[in-house]
């Protein structure tokens, strides 16, 4: 039935990711070793993340642009917040990094909202913005890995269970996601602001009060991966993660996730993120040029989109048909 | 007045399908050069579908448009225009960031040498033309700068710009005050004096009585009559267009109940509406008729929070109560479904239970989460009484027909459980057969207690269903009738202000 259409979109991406692990294995079977396997997930987790948060915010209509920046302002933040005071715990890091990337997330939200400006512009604009502010911050020095706690950067690489932690927050964010957009009120109502917002409007929902929580989430997931980001590679600058959010925008629309909003899901965001993640970690592998890989991201952004505009334009169809059918 | 031989335009016999509906059934219509010709029809009647047919915007599924005596075929738009057909539209489609020049001239500027566009002989040209209707501002002007009755003539000289024999005037003067009116019936004289034929369509009796030549009837898609306008008088053309009696059997019901449910005073609005108040009982199904444009929808989106009113109360069940958003009409019990059910009605992607549970979230969650048991209860109680036909509820809204597509929509909002439904159209554009479904099933609501309120455009279905009827025109009540006086003629005068018969009925 076509009702599976969004399950059949994921097991194709699954299927091409498995090819692609196939071919590469051929070349060098090493890749596919566990180990190996963990270790891609582990460093395609800040991806997943991130390509949650983009996630809500596309199913809405909107996109954000400043993911990257925020990363990287809370990034910084972060890491000065460590050096000026090395004895604070880990987990109050955590919750000034994902409140002050919710804080970012939300004056993209109220822009959007109570300004109405088109979420592209606002995004264009304080992506800007919060790189200017890291400048601003750290007078463009850097902050470097012995100048960080040993917990600060140790937290994400902290095995638990065979796994680094940074890969268990990448799972738990999955799963909180999945949850969220399953079984919550809000997690409805952002398929219904991006599928039909005047039918939404109509049902009672806040089109501008959800677009506003999505930038939140996207905002706050951004922070805590500002954090992870920062730790993991011990070391803070102004243009870390620099236009990493392309990647995230490309991992939702390889993901399936419908840049005209409304249709998408979690598993698809992940499988998204996991295809750019396996390309990337297996090119340099395989003795292949690094730009063949921004090549084959393109090629398989195209694929998806013409795949997606394509199942669209099939349920047009079957909606007149059925029109007909009914007279 | 002598008949011309041959007219400029005629349309015979034209048919034009939509699915589900034939908006126009073997229509005829002729225009003659230097008169004017009315078209005389309800909401529905399918005068602006012949527009679209005249103006090669639709092409008819049958008959022929002829010119001249020669049959013709638009295949668009500028297939009409070459012919010399153009038209004014009610709402004027122009460019704001362009000058006024650009947008009398744009798609057939005058052309330079070298192809290019010869600015100097345009603005000219467009000079010449404002001139020749009396306008008297620069082509230079950007187009955002001016009024909107300047707007207007802006349109007209585009309309004029490309050598026009025929010009259409759809509702011209709905955004004009009387002196422009004045203005445009003077440009009317001038144009019929330089032998163009005019198509004139005006729901303003007073208008067509001081403008048209000539008059053609439809109603409901179908040709009624034609003839002068000397030779008929206001009566005789309401008759004409409403018809004689309610040709389609509604549901019998009897109203008992007379408590009060919902209680509106004093709405008003700075543009849309002013002075809205009435009374709603428990069980009863009030209409709401009007032009096109009298406010009601405008009214119904005010009460039901998605604008809000700048005055006004409402009072439900007693209790006073503000409503300034969609959720705050639902929790109060008042449900509204809207016009455009395609684009206010389904949300497609989202299977069929999903959407039936929308507005009812609260209900089904326990402590923030939602729980799949009771969404499916809830969605399949309401799709079983609406005889809703699917493989399963799982399945995605888009694959289902328009009329079950309907069906999941109302069942979203009976499933909120609310004590007024406000329909707002509910049975346009959908066929016969459904439209009696719809019918017997307004009429099962209000006996289980439900209150309607019913925005409709159509007489037969107004008269059928309501049990009082609050006619509205420019924004305002102009009167309530029950019982007897629910009569096609006495609804038709009340909303298109036709003067004498208010003047008798208020001594």
């Amino acid at each position: 039935m076509l009702s599976r259409l969004i399950p059949v979109r994921e097991t194709i991406l699954g299927a091409a990711i498995l090819a692609l692990l196939l071919l590469i294995a051929s070349r060098f079977s090493g890749f596919v070793a566990p180990a190996n396997l963990l270790n891609v997930f582990n460093d395609t987790a800040p991806l997943i993340i991130l390509a949650l948060g983009q996630m809500v915010v596309i199913l809405t209509r909107c996109i954000d642009l400043s993911v990257a920046a925020n990363l990287a302002l809370t990034g910084m933040a972060v890491a000065m917040l460590n050096v000026a005071m090395p004895g604070l715990p880990i987990p109050v890091i955590i919750a000034v990094a994902i409140g002050l990337g919710a804080v970012m997330g939300a004056i993209n939200g109220l822009l959007v909202w109570k300004l109405m400006i088109p979420p592209i512009v606002v995004t264009l604009g304080t992506m800007a913005v919060f790189r200017g502010i890291i400048f601003l911050i750290s007078d463009g020095k850097w902050v470097n890995a012995h100048e960080m706690s040993d917990a600060f950067t140790g937290f994400p690489r902290a095995v638990i269970l065979g796994l680094p932690v940074l890969s268990w927050v990448a799972l738990l964010t999955v799963a909180i996601f999945g949850i969220m957009m399953s079984r919550t009120a809000l997690g409805r109502s952002i398929f219904a602001v991006g599928g039909n917002p005047d039918a939404a409007v109509y049902t009672g929902i806040d089109v501008g009060r959800v677009k506003f929580l999505a930038f939140v989430l996207s905002g706050a997931l951004a922070g805590l991966t500002g954090y992870l980001w920062v730790a993991r590679y011990a070391v803070a600058y102004v243009d870390i993660a620099g236009g990493f959010e392309l990647e995230v925008v490309a991992a939702c629309v390889i993901g399936g996730i419908s840049i005209a909003g409304g249709i998408g899901s979690v598993g698809g965001a992940v499988l998204g993120a996991l295809f750019l993640g396996v390309i990337k970690n297996a090119l340099p592998v395989i003795n292949i040029s690094p730009f063949w890989q921004l090549a084959i991201s393109g090629s398989a952004i195209l694929i998806a989109v013409a795949f997606n505009a394509r199942s669209g334009k099939t349920k047009g169809r079957i909606i007149l048909k059925s029109a007909e059918a009914s007279e | 007045m002598t008949e011309p031989l041959t007219p400029v335009v005629s349309m015979d016999a034209i048919t034009k399908i939509f699915p589900g509906v034939k908006a126009l059934d073997a229509v005829h219509l002729k225009l003659y050069a230097g008169q004017v010709t009315a078209l005389v029809g309800e909401n529905g009647a399918g005068k602006s579908t012949t527009v679209k047919v005249l103006t090669g915007i639709y092409r008819p599924d049958e008959g022929t448009v002829r010119i001249d005596g020669t049959p013709v075929t638009f295949t668009d738009p500028n297939a009409a225009s070459d012919n010399g057909i153009t038209a004014i539209h009610q709402e004027t489609v122009l460019f704001d960031e362009l000058s006024v020049a650009e947008n009398i001239f744009i798609g057939h500027a005058p052309r330079t040498r070298f192809g290019l566009i010869d600015r100097h002989a345009m603005y000219e040209a467009a000079a010449r033309l404002l001139r020749s209707i009396g306008a008297n501002f620069d082509p230079r002007t950007r187009l955002r700068h001016l009024g909107i009755a300047n707007k207007h003539l802006v349109a007209i000289a585009r309309a004029l710009s490309v050598d026009a024999r025929v010009v259409i005037m759809d509702e011209p003067t709905a955004a004009l005050s009387h002196k422009e009116i004045e203005e445009l019936y003077e440009l009317i004289e001038n144009l019929k004096s330089q032998g163009k034929a005019i198509l004139f369509i005006s729901h303003k009796f007073d208008e067509i009585f001081r403008i048209a030549d000539r008059y053609t009837v439809f109603r409901d898609g179908a040709f009624i009559d034609e003839g002068l306008i000397d030779d008929i008088d206001r009566d005789g053309l309401v008759k004409l267009m409403v018809g004689r009696a309610v040709d389609h059997i509604f549901p019998t019901r009897e109203m008992t109940a007379t408590e009060d449910v919902l209680q509106v005073v004093g709405y008003a609005h700075p543009t849309e509406f002013a002075d809205i108040g009435f009374t709603l009982k428990r069980g009863e199904i009030l209409g709401f008729y009007g032009l096109v444009g009298a406010g009601r929808s405008e009214f119904m989106q005010s009460l039901f929070g998605i604008t809000k009113p700048s005055k006004g109360v409402c009072k439900i069940k007693g209790k006073i109560r503000v409503i300034r958003s969609p959720a705050d009409a639902i929790s109060n019990g008042i449900v509204y479904v809207p016009e455009d059910r395609g684009k206010q009605g389904a949300v497609i992607g989202l299977p069929i239970f999903q959407n039936i549970t929308l507005p009812s979230l609260g209900r089904t969650s326990r402590s923030g989460f939602l729980r799949m048991v009771e969404e499916f209860a809830l969605a399949r109680e309401y799709a079983e009484r609406l005889d809703l036909r699917a493989a399963s509820l799982d399945q995605d809204v888009g694959q289902l027909s328009g009329g079950n597509q309907q069906k999941v929509v109302i069942a979203k909002w009976l499933a909120t459980q609310p004590q007024v439904i406000i329909l707002d159209e509910p049975t346009k554009g959908i066929d016969i057969g459904s439209k009696a479904a719809v019918h017997e099933f307004m009429a099962e609501l209000a006996a289980q207690g439900l209150s309607v309120i019913m925005v409709s455009s159509e007489i037969p279905e107004v008269i059928g269903m309501s049990d009082r009827v609050i006619i509205m025109r420019d924004g305002r009540i102009v009167a309530e009738v029950a019982g007897d006086e629910m009569q096609p003629d006495v609804l038709v005068r009340h909303a298109a202000g036709i003067g004498e018969m208010s003047q008798l009925e208020d001594a």
